[in-house]
């Protein structure tokens, strides 16, 4: 009996060990795949030039501030109306039928395939609007998407805040905003960021609502009403197309290692946050 | 002996829980009152009563009384955030804000209050937390975060910033349940310099402490006031049975 369990417990340990090495073996290969055809087309001039010739030669200049200017719009959008959902949902009401209804709705928005965002922010942004291939199209579009993801995690952090402290705050005289915005807000913070920068790796990975939103111009925008091509998009248009792969593979790199920045810097931000919060 | 705080019938509810029931007290100025009584009895609800935080908590009703200076603090015209201003509380659990610095938990509650100047602020910082016994043990550090203190020196603080406000009354709820035994001395001497300028009411599980630190004691059983009296009398010579099998421990 005894015996049969050590054997089982060992056989289960060697299996997850096995699933664990698979997984990190799967992420180290996309990786390495990637850089190993890419870096290769990685200069100064790649990330300082403008294309040339649809990419088929020149750096991504203007492809890398499309992609910055269109995450920025789409967080700047989505962070206060989500961040004010979450407020409103757990800090304004009681658990009832709308607040469910509220949070259902969030969650299907989160499992709408993303051509469907491109195609409704290209009915009624690009069309009916008339904002056109344009940043803010693109924006509003992918922050309809990121949308749910920042109500749930903010939503998560803020009802993480221990309670106490809010009673502490209306002892002292904090009215309920006050209280939101001096103490809950403060503490939810590595919370609530933790959704955005997901959402920020989400806009800058994100090919089929672009696409259908903000254009491809190669162009540097002038304005807001300008269209742009993100990273993605240029990468899914140079592979498809057939125009270089070199410099899609190169492109993949750059997108790659942003997000791996992204991830590292918040990683380094939120530790440093909760090691002030723990007060060493 | 003049009274700061007078309920009549005085009774609280979560939804139908019946949780006080028709309390009638009279709380007198600058001294320390105990409360009493079992787990469970209405002790903390009371006196979260008095400084309208029983309301914070949703589906909780209040009906009766509560004057203060001779004002009902449940009259329509009174603000329960001005009122908190003037009864300050001081929570179980020492309860630091963890995102602030032990000079701003101290300020915070001017900082609510709209208060922003910089010498005003320093000053009260300084005169609270020397009335809360800390100023020596963390002048030197008044940048670094409340949680960076151990569990006593974090209650002090927290008394620091109930100060602060420049309340008249000081309501503290177990105060000590979370500290360890010197920690437990330290806050108690605090209390009885304490109630020389202001009122204070106590809740405590712990009867030596209310011998300790009250004058008047008050003995909750199932959210109904059995007894309440001098503090000296109450642990000596109690007139209710229940009373007297409580504080013998027969109960509790």
């Amino acid at each position: 009996m005894s015996i049969n369990q050590n054997i089982i417990e060992k056989i289960v340990k060697i299996f997850l060990w096995i699933f664990t090495i698979i997984t990190i073996f799967i992420l180290f290969y996309i990786v390495g795949f990637i850089l190993k055809n890419g870096i290769g087309g990685l200069s100064k001039e790649f990330f300082m030039e403008f294309p040339k010739s649809m990419g088929r030669e020149g750096g991504i200049f203007p492809i890398i501030i499309g992609t910055i200017l269109l995450t920025l719009a789409a967080v700047f959008i989505a962070g206060p109306l989500g961040i004010g959902t979450a407020v409103y949902l757990t800090e304004y009401t009681r658990e009832n039928r709308i607040t469910q209804m509220i949070r259902f709705g969030a969650d299907c928005l989160a499992g709408i395939p993303s051509i469907v965002f491109g195609l409704f922010g290209f009915v009624l942004f690009v069309i009916k609007l008339k904002m056109g291939w344009s940043i803010i199209s693109g924006g509003l579009t992918l922050s309809i998407m990121i949308l749910p993801t920042i109500i749930r995690t903010s939503e998560e952090a803020i009802k993480a805040v221990p309670k106490p402290l809010r009673e502490v705050s209306y002892s002292l005289g904090g009215t309920k905003w006050q209280t939101i915005v001096f103490i809950v807000i403060p503490q939810a913070l590595p919370g609530i960021l933790t959704g955005i920068i997901l959402s920020i790796g989400r806009c800058v990975g994100e090919t089929a609502a672009v696409i259908f939103t903000a254009g491809s111009s190669l162009r540097l925008p002038n304005s807001l009403f300008d269209s742009v091509r993100t990273m993605s998009v240029h990468f899914y248009i140079l592979s498809r197309e057939g125009i270089s792969l070199k410099n899609a593979y190169a492109t993949a790199s750059v997108l790659i290692i942003s997000i791996g920045m992204i991830n590292f810097l918040s990683y380094w931000i939120m530790h440093r946050f909760i090691r002030r919060i723990e007060g060493k | 002996m003049k009274n700061t705080i007078i309920t009549n019938n005085l009774n609280a509810y979560f939804g139908k829980t019946h949780a006080v029931k028709d309390i009638n007290m009279k709380i007198g100025e600058r001294v320390a009152t105990a409360i009493i009584g079992p787990s469970g009895c209405g002790k903390s609800t009371f006196i979260r009563c008095l400084n309208r935080m029983h309301e914070v908590i949703p589906g909780t009703s209040v009906r009766g009384d509560v004057l203060l200076d001779g004002k009902n603090i449940y009259d329509g015209d009174v603000d329960p955030i001005e009122l908190r201003q003037k009864v300050g509380m001081v929570f179980q659990k020492p309860t630091p804000f963890p995102t602030l610095s032990i000079y701003e938990n101290v300020s915070v509650g001017l900082k609510l209050n709209g208060i922003n100047k910089k010498s005003y602020l320093d000053e009260i910082v300084e005169e609270s937390l020397k009335k809360a016994a800390l100023w020596d043990e963390v002048k030197d550090k008044l940048k670094a975060s409340g949680m960076s203190l151990s569990g006593g020196q974090q209650q002090r603080l927290c008394i620091a910033r109930a100060l602060a406000v420049k309340p008249e009354v000081i309501l503290f709820d177990e105060p000590c349940s979370a500290l360890d035994p010197i920690s437990t001395t330290k806050i108690e001497e605090l209390i009885q310099q304490l109630k020389q300028n202001y009122t204070i009411v106590i809740v405590t599980h712990n009867m030596q402490q209310a011998a300790r630190v009250s004058d008047w004691t008050a003995f909750f059983l199932l959210g109904e006031l059995i007894e309440f009296g001098k503090t000296q009398e109450i642990f000596t010579n109690p007139k209710d049975k229940r009373t007297e099998a409580y504080i013998t421990g027969r109960f509790g």
